[in-house]
């Protein structure tokens, strides 16, 4: 490609490597250390996100790849710049997201002595990465990097840390492109398929009456969205999804229940609870969508795929196994998957839809009260299911889940693992530019829009249109339902205040709105979309209203406690 | 006393550790600064219970080989197979398992040995073909090399002189028969020091 006597800075190998990856989009924060990389990425066709917080920066390429499918970069510079990535990083480790990030480190002879702005971020990054490099040399720069891609986005991907010393930013080497390609990463796929046990799984699937599919994030990441719906349609057999789950296969197909676990519809838990096999594709039976262990889907044989071994049998043992990369897996079943018809399984479950149906928020009249499910209900309605939504950690995520129907894949980009709130306003400017075509809302709570609204002024600098859902209840709601379930209602630092958010997005130079009562909800949503750049919308909802039906942390999946039941006197059938 | 000849004290009835079975795990990794810390770390933080963890160089120029004991049951220590499978550093993991292996041990330990003693800790010493290896005015340091029960043997024979300082290498093995090398995918790395200075 290049001729090896091609001389180059360190600094400028760094943007050499990422061009040939691919990369157009970086975000970051400059600082002492980088300063050498900054310099040269002047001459470079990259664009550069500033961000007002390095944490945003990792949460912004985080939600870049999640998006797309691409891998996210993050730049940032030594000690402090650094550890404000580590939550991003644990957030994107968690939720599997394949992510570089290139941080600037004191120059190698001040190395270990505490130096200005000196942190050991490659020790401080270890758990949270699935690797990490530091780089003291100009020469190693670019199979450091090569390598880091390689990594982050093979097998199961994840976020690789390259921390860079600035003498070796400084300094010069060749570039030789070739005699740096990334071996390492391959050492760890999966071994090949195993025909016996693709068998066993037959043999399981082939004498199942009750079998239910169990959709995850994975299903996304191996691109086997037409290879699920194909062995579902065949087999005619229904799947629940995972959070993360959510928008893999599309919630409008007939064979769609809807989302599992803690706050998981009841009819979804129970056919869990009900089965009598379980096809795991692509998750991790997560605490939060088991339950309690001993008691999880006690009647149902267990099929597990995923691609990280290390998921396999680990909280839940399975009958059949296999580690492997779910569309080849899938692509090997597919052609002796016995067609069936399972009318009186999925006639059961229907059954119990209704019964809880009949319990939901979305059938009570109008009162005048504003609440969350409504607010998702109708954006999803007036979106047609079509946007992109960014959600934020609390009850609002919750009830977005619960309430838009995700059709499209990577339509929703949540922090599922981590849990981190402040995600979802920069999560979402990634989002928006990975997929400048795409509608992108932000939905978050008043109490997560306040630890990353600074982005906001990153959305206007860089002219990020995306619109943005606050959904204000007064609280940090899902802690205060906590503490009204399981504390006695003693709200111990869950009330929280909000600026005047009106006044806040006039500030930031974007239009603002406030919204009390559903009738008000269309129009304004319709004035945010219609606005040229970011538009916000504080929506007043209901205080104390909380997320159902719920699982209690540590109770059985089938121990739900399900919507108050004065509700379900005034029912009618769901829409 | 002669060589060879098994005395009571050889099946210990108290041993300091109960490891029936202990799993064996032979990691190979890439002979670079950082590489233990990533392996101490994983075990930290998945709650492994280790009983040993030697490292040294191998055959092979750039590559280590580490021995692992693991005091868990089966189940968990698949888990850290599978875990240890997923550090880029790590070539290949073997579970010696139910195999044919030895595992040895090695221990320095200062005995407390006064002259109406002395010889009684030398002789039994010798049961144990273990090596003094310093004399002092009143004590001895003793070198032996075994498996994990005759090392635990040695030691429960040596307390009632008084153990004075103690230090075990862990254990290193290797399996029986024929030779199991690496059998990592992708051949070792073609440069070194892109990690020169990894934690
Ligand atoms: C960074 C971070 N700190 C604390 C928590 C714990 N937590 C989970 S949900 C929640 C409340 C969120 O409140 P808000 O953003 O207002 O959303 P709501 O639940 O009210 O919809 C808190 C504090 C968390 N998930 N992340
Ligand atoms: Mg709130």
């Amino acid at each position: 490609m290049q001729e090896p006597a091609a001389e180059f800075t360190g600094a400028q190998l760094i943007w050499e490597s990422l061009l040939r990856e691919g990369v157009d989009t970086v975000f970051g924060y400059p600082g002492g250390a980088i300063l050498p990389a900054y310099d040269a990425l002047v001459g470079y066709p990259i664009r550069h996100v500033l961000v007002r917080h390095e944490q945003s920066a990792a949460h912004m390429a985080d939600g870049y790849a999640r998006a797309s499918g691409r891998t996210g970069v993050v730049v940032a510079t030594s000690g402090p710049g650094a550890t404000n990535l580590v939550t991003g990083l644990a957030t994107a480790m968690l939720d599997s997201t394949p992510l570089v990030a290139i941080t600037g480190q004191v120059g190698s002879a001040l190395l270990g002595t505490d130096a200005f702005q000196e942190v050991d971020i490659t020790g401080i990054t270890i758990p949270v990465t699935k690797h990490n490099y530091l780089v003291t040399r100009a020469e190693d720069i670019v199979p450091a990097i090569r390598e880091a891609f390689a990594v982050a986005g093979s097998g199961r991907p994840g976020p690789v840390l390259v921390d860079i010393t600035k003498d070796a930013q400084q300094s010069r080497a060749a570039l030789d492109w070739d005699a740096a390609t990334p071996q390492r990463h391959l050492r760890h796929l999966p071994p090949p398929l195993d025909a016996a046990v693709l068998a066993q799984a037959l043999e399981l699937i082939r004498h199942a009456k009750r079998p239910l599919i169990l959709a995850g994030h994975g299903i996304q990441m191996a691109g086997a969205r037409a290879e699920v719906l194909a062995l579902a349609e065949r087999a005619d057999i229904p799947f629940a999804l995972t959070l993360l789950g959510l928008g893999a296969v599309p919630a409008t197909h007939p064979l769609s229940l809807g989302m599992m676990g803690m706050h998981g519809e009841a009819w979804v838990n129970r056919a869990i609870q009900e089965a009598d096999l379980l096809l795991a594709f692509g998750m991790r039976f997560d605490d939060r969508v088991t339950g309690k262990l001993k008691e999880y889907a006690p009647n149902a044989k267990k099929i597990h795929v995923d691609i990280d071994a290390s998921e396999l049998n680990k909280n839940v043992p399975v009958d059949v196994a296999i580690a492997g990369d779910l569309k080849d897996v899938l692509r090997a079943l597919l052609p002796d998957i016995p067609v069936a018809d399972r009318s009186a399984w999925l006639g059961a479950i229907r059954e119990w839809r209704g019964d809880s149906a009949v319990r939901d928020i979305q059938n009570l009249p109008d009162d005048g009260h504003l609440y969350a499910a409504h607010v998702m209900h109708d954006l999803w309605k007036l979106t047609k299911g079509g946007a992109v939504v960014v959600t934020d950690v609390g009850q609002h995520q919750m009830w977005e889940a619960q309430y838009y129907k995700h059709d499209g894949e990577r339509s929703l980009v949540t922090s599922g693992g981590a849990g981190t709130m402040g995600f979802a306003l920069p999560a979402a400017i990634g989002a928006k530019i990975a997929r400048p075509e795409a509608e992108v809302w932000v939905v978050a709570g008043d109490g997560g829009f306040q630890m990353t609204f600074a982005e906001l002024m990153t959305a206007v600098q860089e002219n990020v249109k995306v619109n943005i859902a606050i959904i204000n209840n007064g609280y940090l709601g899902m802690v205060r339902q906590w503490q009204a379930l399981f504390y006695e209602s003693r709200y111990s630092a869950t009330p929280i205040l909000s600026p005047d958010f009106v006044k806040l997005a006039d500030a930031f130079g974007i239009p603002g709105q406030r919204v009390e009562t559903r009738a008000d909800l269309a129009a304004a949503v319709g004035r945010a979309r219609a606005a040229q750049g970011p538009a916000l919308i504080e929506f007043k909802v209901e205080q104390e209203d909380s997320v159902y039906p719920m699982v209690p942390a540590g109770a059985a999946l089938h121990d739900m406690i399900r919507r108050p039941s004065a509700l379900a006197e005034t029912g009618s059938d769901p829409a | 006393m002669k060589g060879g000849a098994i005395p009571k004290v050889a099946v210990p009835q108290v041993s300091a550790r109960q490891v029936s079975a202990p799993h064996v795990l032979v990691v190979y990794t890439d002979d670079e600064p950082g590489v233990l810390t990533r392996v101490a770390s994983l075990i930290r933080r998945r709650g492994f219970n280790i009983h040993s963890l030697t490292v040294g160089p191998t055959e092979r120029a750039g590559l280590s080989r580490m021995t692992i004991v693991v005091d868990s049951d089966a189940p968990m220590v698949r888990q850290a197979v599978e875990h240890l499978r997923k550090l880029v550093n790590v070539l290949e993991v073997q579970q010696l398992g139910e195999r044919p292996k030895v595992i040895r041990d090695l221990v320095l330990v200062r005995v407390a040995a006064r002259p109406e003693t002395r010889s009684e800790v030398l002789q039994l010493a010798q049961v144990f073909r273990a090596t003094v290896v310093d004399i002092a005015e009143d004590s001895l340091v003793i070198e032996c090399t075994g498996s994990l029960d005759k090392i635990d043997a040695l030691v429960d024979t040596m307390r009632p002189f008084g153990i004075l300082e103690l230090g075990r290498t862990g254990a290193v093995a290797m399996a029986r028969g024929t030779r199991n090398p690496p059998a990592g995918r992708a051949p070792l790395p073609l440069r070194t020091g892109t990690e020169s200075m990894s934690v």
